[in-house]
């Protein structure tokens, strides 16, 4: 699960980790408060920063929400010193259109949430990374000179500038590795000192929160030489929200499309894609297979749409449900490979579903295991528009077919 | 004939009274494999089915049956627990059936097996999120459809579930049978990796080809191909899915995402043909393909053999000949002296 900066900082906070001050404001209504707040804290210059999920927003581009062609703003994140009047004006402007960036695809996100936070001069940009290393099964920290542009561009072209620690597991993050991150990034006197006491604070809060991702870019040396967290990223691990029932809260529905929240209702697991052949397939490595062939057959996949282990009439049905909302679907290809669910079974289900549904689009339909040809007969004796394949290859044809017709 | 499960091996079902466990233990016994014991806290004493003994711990129910074998179905939040259980207990093989299990558990759980396995110990574990193990005709560990696998010699391994089945039916359909077949599982962590099971088929005398399913997020593709690059003689076919899947996605399985421009389908396939993998380009030809280098690779090792009988004759011949002029050198020279 994916989560903003600003619940992410306020998360870091509570391990004392040091991070930008800030408010997140929802409306402008909020704005005065939130710059009063932050001045009796001492703070005299401001950032406004858009909270979307999505990276690059400092060079993003904010167009208006009812007129997509329209500029409103170049940049969603800017620094304004201390004229609050100028950073009134842009929050104003920006709140509720639409930012795009390198992350977000053409069609953007709408800005929901500011962020008013406390402005800083920083002498050092850095690069701070948490993540699982998969070749080894340990976590890894890694850390640059290199902050505030993207690590992945750092990773191709001077590798030699990224410095990697790997955690043991039964003992976790010790001071030497701490210090030689810290000897690695070339820090000194109270700088060293103060990135010791941020990086284990940093580290604790991974491991505590279950994080998948921790990115803290950049991290900065301020002209007084302290360090600090200027923008903070956190993934949380899905498999681990069960233990932190809070963090659902922290969930940004708006964030999310509207029919993968649908269908994780019925416990499908669904991803909208932009093409228009609509999959329905028991397994996540068979649905991407599925994907492949839709392509090999002349589509475009819809989706991404695995219905789990079991295919019973009901998960059909919603599968059709959440598919035929996507008006871009111009045929479906269903694909079960029964093993131990009945094919049978599942075609009666397709059958039910389709005449319960009406569905304005061909299906074709390949059931591959027990009962296959039982259930390749009551599919083709429906009398519905249901074309039935039992092969891979089949489907595909069929599929082929299915487009030309359209 | 097969790896890490055979006619053999005695099976614990730990969670073997819950739902999953019951269904899947019943259809286990159906294929003919061979469960000795079952384990829920609280429940030992008691039968399973009327005929297996239930315990309260796998080392209770190792010592009581020399089970060497355990397959887990207990809920995510307690898996870690189950097979660093197992694993305590000295069974070879644990096989971890349950999907959604936090990172974080298996992070230690992997250490855990990894520094016993330092000590003298040889376990391996299977999974999580994963269909579990097949020897075709011998021994099911898992949650596979029996019924489609045949016993023969072709070693699969794969990260994904209903894809394995797809591929596997795919073989046996042309006839072609497996020796044994391994559904890793589709998670960051996970116990075997495709190198792993890569080195296993390629030390089994009876494993003559091997096939990789893999897929998007990752490089343990990769890393297998090099190996195999280096080490393999057999022949590997390979197949990736998700080359259709965007960036940043997860598709279904925690580790398949491409992240950072990382993991894609191109590359791993790049990588595996330049390390001699033949890889299917749709998933409805992976069976053909595994059949056509099958083929291939057979008539090549017979060209071979025949070159080598070829070669063997001619050299056979010029010695005969050797010998022959040496021997009439000699009866020359004996000739001589004579004189």
């Amino acid at each position: 699960m994916k989560i903003h900066e600003y619940q992410a900082k306020s998360i870091l906070k509570k391990f004392g980790v040091a991070v930008q001050d800030g408010v997140a404001i929802k409306s402008m209504d909020e704005f005065d408060n939130a710059i009063n707040h932050l001045k009796e804290q001492g703070v005299t210059q401001f950032v406004v920063k858009s909270q979307i999920h999505a990276g690059g927003r400092g060079k993003g581009i904010v167009y208006n929400k009812d007129s997509r062609d329209e500029v409103v703003y170049e940049g969603g994140v800017k620094f304004f010193g201390d004229n609050v009047e100028k950073a009134k004006d842009y929050a104003g402007k920006i709140l509720n259109n639409i930012l795009v960036t390198h992350q977000t695809g053409k069609e953007g996100k709408q800005i929901q949430t500011l962020f008013i936070a406390q402005g800083l001069d920083y002498k050092k940009e850095l690069y701070l990374g948490i993540l699982l290393d998969r070749t080894n099964s340990k976590n890894v920290i890694m850390a640059s000179t290199e902050g505030g542009v993207e690590i992945e561009k750092v990773a191709a072209e001077t590798p030699e500038k990224i410095i990697k620690i790997w955690i043991e597991p039964s003992i976790g993050l010790q001071s030497f590795q701490a210090r030689e991150l810290a000897f690695g990034l070339k820090l000194e006197g109270s700088a060293f000192k103060d990135f010791i006491k941020f990086i284990s604070a940093l580290y604790k809060a991974y491991e505590e929160i279950d994080a998948s991702l921790l990115e803290i870019n950049p991290l900065i040396i301020t002209n007084d030489d302290k360090i600090l967290a200027l923008d903070a990223k956190i993934n949380l691990d899905d498999n681990a929200l069960f233990k932190h029932p809070d963090y659902e809260a922290l969930r940004d529905l708006n964030e999310e499309d509207p029919l993968e929240i649908e269908a994780s209702k019925s416990n499908l697991n669904y991803i909208k894609l932009d093409g228009n052949v609509g999959c329905m397939v028991n397994g996540a490595g068979l649905a991407m297979a599925t994907m492949d062939l839709i392509k090999i057959a002349g589509g475009e996949p819809a989706n991404f749409l695995d219905v789990g282990g079991t295919a019973s009439a009901e998960t059909v049905e919603n599968g059709f449900k959440i598919i035929l909302s996507d008006k871009n679907v111009k045929a479906i290809l269903i694909n079960i490979f029964g093993g131990i669910v009945r094919c049978d079974r599942v075609a009666n289900g397709v059958v039910q579903a389709s005449r319960n549904l009406n569905i304005p689009v061909p299906v074709v339909v390949r059931l591959q295991g027990t009962n296959a040809e039982e259930a390749k007969k009551i599919l083709d004796e429906s009398g519905l528009n249901i074309f039935s394949a039992t092969t891979f290859e089949d489907a595909a044809q069929q599929v082929t077919k299915a487009i030309a017709k359209n | 004939m097969s790896i890490l499960v055979n006619k053999k091996s005695k099976i614990v079902v730990q969670g073997i009274t819950g739902s999953e466990g019951t269904f899947h233990t019943t259809q286990m016994i159906e294929y003919g494999s061979n469960v000795v014991a079952g384990v829920t806290p609280g429940k030992g004493g008691t039968l399973f089915q009327n005929k297996i003994p239930v315990f309260n711990s796998v080392r209770e129910a190792v010592e009581a049956t020399k089970a060497n074998v355990s397959i887990i179905f207990v809920p995510s939040a307690f898996s870690a627990d189950a097979i660093i259980e197992a694993t305590d207990a000295d069974v070879n093989l644990v096989v971890c059936i349950t999907e959604g299990i936090p990172t974080k558990d298996m992070i230690k759980v992997y250490d855990y097996v990894q520094s016993k396995n330092t000590h003298g110990h040889t376990m391996r574990f299977i999974g999580p999120n994963c269909p579990g193990i097949i020897s075709p005709g011998e021994c099911k560990v898992g949650i596979m459809p029996g019924f489609i696998h045949l016993k023969g010699k072709v070693g699969v391994i794969s990260r994904s579930g209903t894809l394995t089945y797809e591929a596997v039916d795919q073989l046996t359909k042309l006839g072609i049978g497996q020796s044994t077949c391994i559904g890793i599982g589709g998670d960051p962590v996970i116990g075997t990796r495709f190198l792993d099971a890569i080195k296993l088929f390629n030390n089994d005398k009876n494993t003559e080809a091997i096939l990789m399913i893999g897929e998007i997020g990752g490089n343990a593709e990769e890393e297998a191909a090099y190996f195999i690059k280096k080490h393999v003689k057999k022949p590997v076919i390979g197949f990736i899915a998700g080359k259709t899947a965007p960036p940043g996605r997860r598709m279904g399985h925690a580790g398949a995402i491409i992240s950072g421009g990382k993991g894609t389908a191109e590359e791993k396939i790049k990588v595996m043909n330049e390390c001699g993998i033949v890889v299917a380009e749709s998933p409805a030809d992976i069976g053909i393909t595994v059949k056509n280098v099958l083929e291939k690779f057979k008539a090549k090792a017979k060209k071979k053999k025949e070159v080598k009988k070829l070669k063997e004759v001619k050299k056979l011949k010029k010695l005969k000949e050797v010998k022959k002029k040496k021997g009439n050198k000699k009866l020359k020279k004996d000739k001589k002296k004579k004189k």
